[in-house]
């Protein structure tokens, strides 16, 4: 907890992530170079043919947009509570990418659906649940743009992304409720119930997508840091 | 090679989800980097004596 109050100051962020983020960077592009080659390397699964390749671009772009919104939410608590100076950066940061890996995740899906299901799009709680995360993420977006003055933009904004984390256990839950999607199969009491050759590749692109979005979160939050600096300095070279 | 290509009759579905990825993951890289580069650049310019 201490680092992370430590680093929730610019100066010291921009320091310290100049340091970490190309190990983040290499980290990230060897997980999902792996990962992809393994997963481009894995048989055919005995009911789903090849397209459980799909699994292996599908889940952690779904997986990688639920944490990317959670952290958007944390950060945002933080924001309103705490007025943390980096706080509204870093939410406000995360949620470009939170809406690119939503899109990998609806459309990837999708095109796992039509040969599995024999459906596209289905209105089920869980792929609606997801599409809400989408129009969240645009709507968060939106918010930002939409109202000029920075504070009150940080905090309206952050108010949206708390409430929208309600939908986050809705989609984690939904996959129970009526659905075509299949069951949890990866973290479960009784241990993941898909084989180890399907195991690897996920594990390893999920984590390949984790890291790729906390580099370029860290990038995102950097440029916002300058951005910011920018504008005090037009501000005051005006006065 | 045709049957990498042919995806066991999934290529339709297989090879977009890896098309789509690809531009959306570079997407996201390009537009980052490019976006700093940009307010890197911006703020030298300003704090040039």
């Amino acid at each position: 907890m201490a680092s992370m109050f430590a680093l929730a100051n610019p100066k010291r962020f921009m320091d310290a992530s100049t340091q970490f983020l190309p190990w983040l960077a290499g980290a990230a592009g060897l997980a999902l170079a792996a990962g992809l080659m393994l997963g481009f390397l894995a048989p055919p699964d005995y009911q789903q043919g090849t397209t459980v390749k799909i699994m292996f671009l599908h889940v952690p772009a779904a997986w990688t947009a639920m944490m990317a919104y959670g952290l958007m939410a944390v950060t945002s608590l933080f924001s309103l509570i705490w007025r943390h100076p980096l706080a509204d950066v870093a939410a406000k940061a995360a949620a470009p990418l939170g809406a690119i890996f939503t899109v990998l995740g609806l459309v990837t899906g999708s095109l796992w659906g039509r040969p599995m299901w024999g459906t596209y799009w289905v209105w089920d709680a869980r792929l609606t649940s997801f599409l809400l995360l989408l129009f969240l993420y645009l709507g968060y977006i939106a918010l930002w743009n939409a109202i000029e003055d920075e504070v009150r933009a940080a905090r309206a904004a952050s108010i949206l992304a708390l409430v929208g984390a309600v939908n986050l256990p809705i989609i984690e839950f939904s996959v129970n409720w009526h659905t075509l999607h299949q069951g949890e199969s990866i973290v479960r009491a009784d241990g993941p119930q898909i084989s180890s050759v399907f195991l690897w590749p996920l594990g390893l692109t999920a984590l390949g997508y984790t890291l790729l979005f906390f580099a370029l979160w860290t990038v995102r939050i950097r440029t916002e840091i300058l951005e910011r600096r920018t504008r005090s300095l037009m501000l005051s070279g005006q006065a | 090679m045709s049957a990498l290509l042919n995806m066991g009759g999934y290529a339709a579905f297989v090879w977009p989800a890896y098309g789509v990825t690809a531009i959306g993951l570079g997407a996201a890289i390009v537009f980052t980097l490019r976006a700093y580069a940009r307010a890197k650049a911006r703020l030298a310019a300003l704090e040039k004596p």
